[in-house]
């Protein structure tokens, strides 16, 4: 079965940014969707480490370590670009002030809660910003492969894994579909073309709401 | 009035067993190397200080700061938000061990507790974590029909903080995105240690321009051209 690349999902999640939207990418996989800004549209990037407005990565060698992204990875700024201390940053997260903020993920449930933080009690916790992040942005979408890579349902009824966050993913954009997340329920916008729904719910954990209106999941080559 | 101290020596003076120390700095912006070295070359001079509380976003990263403090024996228990980088060894290892205590707090809510530990507010309510496993435990509370969770100031005994300017009266710039934490830790601990790459009378920082005001301010010690934590891990340094 064919599916959407990685690059191919975050290039769908980047088609519903407006322009101007002041947006929170997750570290690692979202951080993507910042190469795939529709033309004519410029979102404003916030990083929980202080910086409004920061651009892509310099070239190798002109890295400034004290100008950095969540992950750790070196960035540079664009015109009007500001910084500003921790409590500021999260202000910005909790005070309903970003537009979108879209995260990677292990689980999300049909209710909209999310697992993205912890797979367990072995090894070492790590949070950093997560939990923060799903509360306050006007939209929390999730980019996310639609089964994990033994081929389980990573779109479930309940979560498995410790949460994130509760009810608070509002759409999944999957390596096959687009589902928004309304009343506990999850709801089918878009699907691959070749794909049919009973597929598609068969790699899914819960079950998909079909509406009239389900369009075709397409994304050019890349 | 003048908080410059002469040398690094004079500016951790005071810091002890058992203490609970804010580090400023996220990643390598912002750490305060030379600061977290000259504790870590004292308690191998003398033995003290160790037993410490750390509170800073990671939990060390390669062989130098805080994972030299790690490493030294020095540290007890971390509150963090992440305690993973890209050489996360000093800490997994005692921390896989049970030699070190780990408190984990969500980045934002870590921010927060920290900035009310300055202002002298006891508790506050946020969204963060409210149904997870990291709100067990606390109290919680119903406000226009949606769920907080209740959290508690963080104060500290000392902090060491990195700044790019200052003046003699500890009015402070930083530098990029090397700010992060440190405003919010250099009020809310007790004794406030700031290394700045560059020391000015008063009058020379632009009153808009400050950043922390210089009452929140303890010292101030002159560290020209300071290391940054992240070039050093990319050579591969250990501080021993």
């Amino acid at each position: 079965m064919s599916k959407l690349s990685n690059a191919q999902i975050a290039w769908r999640a980047a088609q519903d940014i407006e322009d101007g939207a002041y947006v929170n990418l997750g570290i690692g996989f979202p951080e993507m969707v910042a190469k795939f800004q529709p033309p004519g549209r410029q979102a404003i990037f916030h990083t929980e480490n202080g910086i409004l407005n920061f651009g892509e990565s310099p070239a190798e060698g002109e890295e400034d370590w004290d100008l950095i992204n969540a992950g750790k990875k070196a960035v540079t700024l664009r015109p009007g670009a500001a910084f500003f201390h921790h409590a500021d940053s999260f202000a910005m997260v909790r005070g309903g002030h970003l537009d979108v903020a879209i995260l990677g993920t292990y689980e999300v449930a049909e209710n909209g809660d999310l697992a993205n933080w912890s797979t367990g009690p072995k090894g070492v916790p790590a949070v950093g910003g997560a939990m923060d992040l799903v509360h306050g942005a006007k939209r929390v979408a999730v980019i996310t492969d639609h089964v994990t890579k033994d081929g389980r349902p990573k779109l479930v009824k309940r979560c498995s894994l410790p949460l994130t966050g509760v009810g608070c993913v509002t759409r999944v954009y999957s390596s096959l579909a687009v589902i928004d997340i309304e009343a506990g329920r999850f709801v089918l916008r878009e699907k691959l073309a070749g794909m049919s729904i009973d597929e598609l719910q068969a790699v899914t954990g819960a079950e998909l709401l079909v509406t009239a209106n389900v369009g075709d999941l397409v994304t050019p080559e890349l | 009035m003048d908080k410059t101290v002469p040398d690094l020596a004079a500016a951790i003076a005071g810091i002890d067993d058992g203490m609970t120390l804010m580090i400023g700095g996220f990643g390598g912006a912002g750490a305060p190397i030379e600061l977290i070295h000259a504790l870590i070359d004292r308690f191998k001079a003398t033995g003290r200080p160790g037993n410490l509380t750390l509170i800073n976003n990671n939990a060390g990263n390669g062989r130098i700061g805080i994972a030299a403090m790690i490493d030294a024996g020095m540290v007890s228990k971390m509150v963090c938000s992440f305690p993973r980088s890209s050489d996360p060894r000093a800490f997994t290892e005692k921390y896989l061990a049970g030699e070190i205590a780990l408190e984990l707090v969500p980045q934002g809510t870590l921010a927060e507790r920290i900035r009310a530990g300055g202002a002298g507010i006891p508790a506050f309510y946020t969204p963060t974590s409210f149904g997870t496993d990291l709100a067990a435990g606390k109290p919680t509370a119903e406000f226009e029909g949606r769920m907080y969770v209740e959290e508690r100031w963080l104060k500290a005994d000392a902090a060491l903080l990195k700044a790019e300017r200052a003046d003699t009266m500890g009015n402070l710039t930083y530098r990029k995105a090397a700010r992060n934490f440190s405003p919010l830790m250099a009020a809310a601990a007790r004794l406030t240690i700031v290394q700045a790459s560059e020391v000015v009378a008063p009058g020379e920082i632009d009153p808009e321009q400050v950043i922390t005001p210089g009452i929140f301010v303890t010292r101030v010690v002159v560290v020209p051209a300071p290391q940054q934590e992240e070039a050093l891990i990319r050579v591969g340094a250990a501080y021993q």
